[in-house]
């Protein structure tokens, strides 16, 4: 694949490899996301995405026995020495597989980040709240109860509320870890269309166990398995039967474990 | 056939281990209730004590409002519990003073902050602190605090509000932290990963996600402080001065409501008037700590209610 010198990459990965203590999780992976990009990563279970998503905003740091090697670049910048993980983590927006709902008003959880980036202005952050919520098709449900607890809600509706603080964020890079797992399939496709939407203003990550999810929105798609990435193309390439690899092949057509 | 018959039959019978069941849970309610028995029983025994006081010679303007306590006073005792309440007061407000910010403060660098070994290290001497009798905080209150204060202060008495607050204050500051940390460690972490993700700092983290998630426990080691501060009776006797007096300053001696008891019951006699003012103080102590206890526990219910 030829990629333009003109523009930078908005995530450049080289030779990754993720450690917890001895176990490795992750080895030599390199690849690139490319701005406005939607990259989705799929492959099974013990595969290495999470670990993968975990070192993009240093996360890495909250686990003392989890080490990488190799080069991450964020808009050009080696992440390895930041001084300041904080700032990083501010412009990278994560919706964890399982939902987090802060124990706080709903309100107040979509309205945390902006507060951190210095948004005091109430009228502001109403404007902030609600887009995000309308985006990540909470609003409706929501908007009577803003004052409720965060962590009271349903266990879809704490997932869309990740969603929504993730882009209240109003990051360059979302990134996303199998959001659909506790959502239900309607309200699924509503946030696929959002996910396309956002596609203008941010480069999307998205890891998912719905192979054909992968499909319908991705650009391009890797294929990661046992901690090694297998294979990695134009998305509509590798569903149309242009995969190289057999285990690609094996497991975008379900015949896998 | 058979076997559905059998299988009634045994539904129908109690076995072995039903009858054990039903033993512990006999057991477990006994204990559970002598300990209600117990608590139940001291307050009817302190409250007889103190009845023929309540009964003869109290007046309660007198007993809530006077601050002469003179039960000795050959022509006219005097009942007056203010100075002492007073004393007690001062003593725990100060003490809450010193022991709050040290105490969440060590709570906040243990269970946030440090790491590993040194973790494990600043918890144990937590708990060792914890466990110094209270009779030693008195003594370090007269032999260390004391010519400590005169010599900074440049008062003539070095056993006062000051000494016995900071003495209290330490004394509580331990078991504060202690139940405070538990209270931190009870947010769970995915909090933590979560609000870190959105790019909060370290002090972030704690001050918008998990003080608010903790501050039940948390304000349930400040309220045990102070139930201690009310309670703590020989490091107070030891350090206040045990002078009958409502302070104007922190330099000021005082006497607690403890203390008194302490320190008079041994010397009257048992039946007379001033042994069942003593009592009397007793009941007050327990409706006072009562109190303490049930705001607490309205306080806490309301939060979570929320
Ligand atoms: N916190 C951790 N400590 C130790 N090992 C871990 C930790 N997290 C993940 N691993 C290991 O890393 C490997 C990859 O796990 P990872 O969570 O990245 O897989 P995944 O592809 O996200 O799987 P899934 O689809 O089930 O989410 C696994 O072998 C796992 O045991
Ligand atoms: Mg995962």
């Amino acid at each position: 694949m030829v990629t333009t010198t003109e523009i930078t990459p908005k995530l450049q990965v080289k030779d990754l490899t993720i450690r917890y203590g001895s176990h490795t999780a992750l080895s030599g992976v390199s690849l690139e996301v490319m701005p406005n990009e939607i990259f989705s990563i799929i492959g099974p279970a013990n595969a290495g995405k999470t670990s993968f998503l975990k070192v993009l905003n240093r996360m890495d740091t909250f686990n003392s026995e989890m080490k990488y090697d190799g080069k991450i670049f964020f808009n050009g910048l080696d992440t390895r020495h930041l001084r300041n993980h904080y700032a990083l983590r501010r412009r990278i927006g994560v919706v964890f597989p399982l939902p987090v709902g802060l124990p706080m008003t709903v309100y107040e959880n979509v309205a945390l980040s902006p507060r951190l980036r210095g948004i005091n202005n109430k009228a502001e952050l109403d404007v902030i709240v609600e887009r995000c919520l309308q985006r990540a098709a909470l609003w409706d449900e929501v908007k009577d109860r803003l004052d409720s607890l965060g962590s009271l809600l349903s266990g879809g509706q704490q997932q869309r509320l990740t969603i929504a603080r993730a882009l209240s964020q109003e990051p360059e890079l979302l990134v996303l870890d199998e959001f659909s797992i506790a959502v239900d399939p309607v309200t699924t496709m509503r946030i696929e269309e959002v996910l396309k939407e956002l596609k203008e203003e941010m480069t999307i990550i998205l890891v998912t166990n719905l192979v054909q999810q992968a499909r319908r929105l991705a650009d391009r798609t890797a294929f990661f398995l046992n901690g090694e990435c297998v294979e990695m193309g134009i998305t509509e390439a590798l569903f149309s039967g242009e995969a190289k690899d057999q285990r690609t092949i094996d497991y975008i057509e379900g015949r896998f474990g | 056939m058979t076997t559905q018959s059998n299988q009634l039959a045994s539904f129908d019978q109690r076995d072995k281990e039903w009858y054990i069941d039903k033993a512990i849970q006999i057991i477990v309610f006994m204990s559970g209730i002598s300990a209600i028995l117990f608590v139940v029983g001291i307050f009817a025994f302190v409250t007889m004590e103190g009845f023929g006081f309540l009964l003869k010679d109290f007046s309660i303007s007198e007993f809530l409002l006077s601050p002469w306590w003179e039960p000795t006073d050959e022509d006219e005792p005097t009942y007056g519990i203010l100075a002492l309440v007073a004393g007690t007061a001062s003593v725990t407000g100060l003490a809450m003073l010193v022991a709050v910010p040290f105490s969440l403060g060590a709570a906040i660098y243990i269970g946030e902050f440090a790491s590993g070994k040194k973790r494990e290290y600043l918890k144990i001497l937590i708990e060792l602190l914890a466990a110094i009798p209270s009779v030693v905080w008195g003594f370090i209150g007269l032999t260390i605090m004391n010519p400590l204060i005169i010599a900074v202060f440049d008062v003539p008495v070095g056993l006062n509000v000051l000494n016995a607050g900071i003495i209290l204050g330490l004394m509580a500051a331990p078991i504060m932290t202690s139940i405070a940390e538990d209270a931190l460690k009870a947010v769970p972490d995915r909090y933590r990963e979560a609000a870190e993700a959105l790019g909060a700092t370290r002090w972030q983290v704690i001050y918008k996600t998990v003080l608010p998630a903790a501050k039940n426990g948390l304000l349930g080691a400040v309220l045990l402080g102070v139930g201690r501060g009310f309670g703590e009776t020989m490091a107070v006797l030891m350090a206040t001065g045990h002078a009958i007096n409502i302070p104007g300053s922190v330099f000021d001696p005082v006497r607690a409501l403890t203390a008194t008891i302490a320190a008079e019951l041994g010397e009257t006699a048992v039946g007379s008037t001033h042994y069942e003012a003593l009592f009397t103080i007793g009941i007050f102590l327990f409706l006072i700590t009562f109190i303490i206890n049930l705001t607490a526990d309205l306080i806490v219910r309301g939060i979570r209610k929320q």
